[in-house]
């Protein structure tokens, strides 16, 4: 049979093929409908939050911090309730990590302010003293894309059916009428810091990475739980 | 439509990718070499800006080596031994060569727009799947070219047999197919939000644990059908045609093709034990990984037993060395493997530098040794001068080899240290550690492991040093080799 194959590239592709593919067929589909759905009680992401994710993103900050606490004792101790499935249902990407040079990050909101983030990121070794991780300084003067944010719940919430409300819609019109709420959003967050420049951007209706950042690490944790009524 | 006439084989698109073989693989191993630093001596972060930190450089890091070095090696080894075990030249057919050469410009345009764009920061944030969809949809386009051009070759071949090497180069062309497009699914959020915000962002169409699923389906057997299946198929030519040793077994290669090809894909959420993917696919993921020892080390000793008698080579020709290395690497890497998918061992493994440590010792021992030998035996047949210096590539092996020896000790130590001061805890049940002292803890490691970077990188440029010399001022063969490559 093998040498019958290997005289006839056609079927041999075929047959390479049925035997790669059949692992993800039985591995991978019979899980997909009933991971997605998400826990009881979590909210979406703010768009301020998904600016935040893409800042996150951006600055590749899953290189080294992870978001899966894993269930044993010295991790639960360590970070808090191990991870459940149905918490990341709205992650898209999942942003898990495979490498913890820094802690894991997934309730670090917690147990971190914005005023611990703000100097954190900031000068790392300010808080941790010891720390390898380098300044991310840029934040603080680069500005967020809130634009392309808001166009990512658009999308979710059209093609994925992610629970936003009706105010979030396509178009230009739409975006100018929804962008006070994430402005006053990003205000409560500058509230809190103290680096002047910040505050004068926010002020100015521009909202800086870090701003962004923050909310959105403020979000890992209970606080994207609604309170059970 | 036979004649005995010796075939003139056309090398153009596989020098082309010789060329980028080397640049990007001396840039990709330098930045490795810088970010490894990075993290013994952090102030090495503001070199250049936002552009200089550990996290922005690391996929391209990763990426630059991938699909820089070793894709470009594995189209300079297909393009130059398809030819060959074939038994046609891609000057017979205008339009083959036409692909060819289109192939590898759309190539050079996709890879220097991963580097600006990750650069910049844009990214999907999966790992290896870190470009955003237009570049995807280009890459695609390059390797449905690289399918029209390795088809087109087989749809004219004079040898019916496909040759070993054949078999693994097919694989990979439909292996990294359907796990490259199933993984990139995405919705880019433009086309969707009625023309709002970044034209090249996008969502994933799968979230949370899928996602996860998806990705490391795909980032294992990225591993698989990149790092692994290509190189075999390169160690299947070069290493008989080197020695001019015949392959050992015609069984063991059919046993470890297949094998590999049925048991690798199962093994992909070994990436994912202890998280939120339900057990029996974890545990699916850990057998079938300690299974995977099997067609691995069944091409690696099938490799080993094709040198019998004839080990005398390994003193008299440093490419011998290389390969017979590398085969010994890859045994090694795929035993480790193993080893770390086991659950009891993953506990502690994961989220550790033990991992890198794994990949490294796979990627630096295994794959590049393996394009460096196959790179330096096409050499003399291409440019048709004999290699420029026997002594340079002796002494590269022994650096490189120090290298990679230095790099996974030291990362094995680190590893697994880490892990378990993660779990310590004193006579009263209470964690004993902070997690920085986890990481102080590591600083004398990652010195080494910058030190191995140091040394590999530097080997790697003597072994371009040796290549640009081969193809510019080396002495010229009046024939081409028969089996040994000539060196001054």
């Amino acid at each position: 049979m093998f040498h019958w194959l290997e005289k006839r590239p056609f079927f041999f592709a075929v047959g390479v093929f049925v035997v790669i593919a059949f692992a993800g067929l039985i591995e991978i589909l019979p899980n997909f409908a009933e991971a997605s759905r998400p826990v009881e009680g979590l909210r979406p992401y703010t768009v301020l939050e998904l600016a935040g994710k893409e800042v996150y993103k951006k600055d590749n900050c899953i290189a080294c911090h992870s978001q899966l606490i894993r269930p044993f004792k010295a991790e639960t101790d360590r970070y808090g309730q191990y991870s459940l499935s149905g918490e990341y249902a709205y992650d898209r990407p999942f942003l898990w990590g495979s490498k913890r040079t820094g802690p894991d990050l997934h309730r670090v909101g917690n147990y971190r302010t914005t005023d611990w983030h703000e100097n954190h990121m900031w000068e790392p070794t300010s808080v941790v003293p010891g720390s390898i991780m380098p300044a991310y300084k840029h934040q603080f003067k680069n500005i967020a894309d809130l634009e392309t944010a808001y166009a990512e719940a658009v999308t979710v919430k059209n093609v994925f059916n992610v629970p936003y409300g009706d105010d979030i819609k396509p178009g230009k019109a739409a975006w100018e009428a929804y962008k006070p709420k994430v402005l006053a959003e990003a205000k409560k967050i500058a509230a809190d810091m103290k680096n002047k420049d910040v505050k004068d951007a926010v002020a100015a209706g521009k909202v800086p990475e870090v701003v962004a950042l923050i909310a959105y690490l403020n979000s890992l944790g209970s606080s994207r739980y609604e309170a059970k009524k | 439509m036979q004649s005995n006439a010796a075939l003139e084989y056309d090398y153009s698109v596989a020098k082309l990718y010789t060329y980028t073989a080397i640049l990007f693989g001396f840039v990709g191993m330098l930045i490795g070499t810088l970010i490894a630093a990075q993290l013994a001596f952090p102030e090495l972060n503001y070199l250049f800006g936002e552009y200089g930190t550990f996290s922005r450089l690391r996929p391209l890091h990763t990426n630059v080596v991938i699909y820089g070095f070793t894709v470009s090696g594995i189209f300079a080894t297909f393009y130059y031994a398809a030819q060959r075990v074939l038994k046609v030249s891609m000057a017979e057919s205008k339009f083959i060569m036409f692909v060819g050469k289109l192939q590898f410009a759309l190539y050079l345009i996709a890879a220097t727009a991963m580097v600006v764009t990750e650069l910049m920061g844009i990214t999907q944030s999966k790992e290896y799947a870190q470009m955003e969809w237009p570049l995807d949809l280009l890459i695609v386009v390059i390797w449905v070219l690289w399918g029209v051009a390795m088809f087109g070759l087989i749809g004219i071949r004079r040898e019916k047999a496909l040759y070993i090497s054949m078999w693994y180069f097919i694989a990979c062309f439909l292996g990294v197919a359907m796990l490259y497009l199933f993984n990139n699914m995405a919705v880019p959020t433009y086309f969707t939000s009625g023309s709002l915000g970044s034209i090249m962002h996008s969502v994933s169409m799968y979230s949370g644990t899928n996602d996860a699923l998806v990705q490391w389906w795909w980032g294992h057997n990225a591993v698989a059908f990149v790092f692994t299946v290509p190189i075999v198929g390169m160690i299947y030519y070069f290493l008989p045609k080197e020695s001019g040793q015949a392959v050992y077994s015609y069984k063991l290669s059919l046993l470890s093709f297949w094998g590999l090809m049925f048991v690798y894909l199962w093994a992909g959420s070994h990436h994912l034990l202890w998280s939120t993917v339900p057990d029996w696919m974890q545990t699916m993921g850990s057998v079938f990984s300690v299974v995977l020892i099997l067609p691995s080390w069944g091409s690696a000793i099938n490799m080993l037993l094709t040198m019998k008698g004839e080990w005398n080579q390994l003193t008299e020709n440093p490419l011998i060395k290389f390969m017979v290395l590398a085969s010994t690497f890859y045994m090694l890497s795929t035993l480790e493997g193993p080893i770390q998918a086991i659950k009891s061992v993953n506990a502690i493994a994961h989220f550790t530098d033990w991992i890198p440590g794994h990949v490294h010792d796979g990627v630096l021992g295994w794959v590049a040794f393996m394009i460096m030998a196959g790179l330096f035996h096409m050499a003399p047949r291409m440019f048709k001068r004999e290699i420029y210096s026997k002594k340079l590539v002796e002494a590269q092996f022994w650096i490189q080899t120090t290298a990679v020896v230095l790099y996974f000790t030291s990362m094995w130590i680190a590893g697994i240290t880490q892990g378990m001061m993660w779990r310590a805890v004193d006579e009263y049940g209470n964690l004993m550690y902070s997690f920085i002292d986890t990481v102080t803890v590591l600083h004398p490691y990652y010195a080494i492991r910058a030190l191995a970077g140091v040394l590999y990188v530097t080997g790697f440029a003597m072994f371009a040093y040796n290549m640009i010399k081969t193809m510019t001022s080396s002495r010229e063969l009046s024939e081409e080799p028969q089996f040994r490559s000539p060196m001054a």
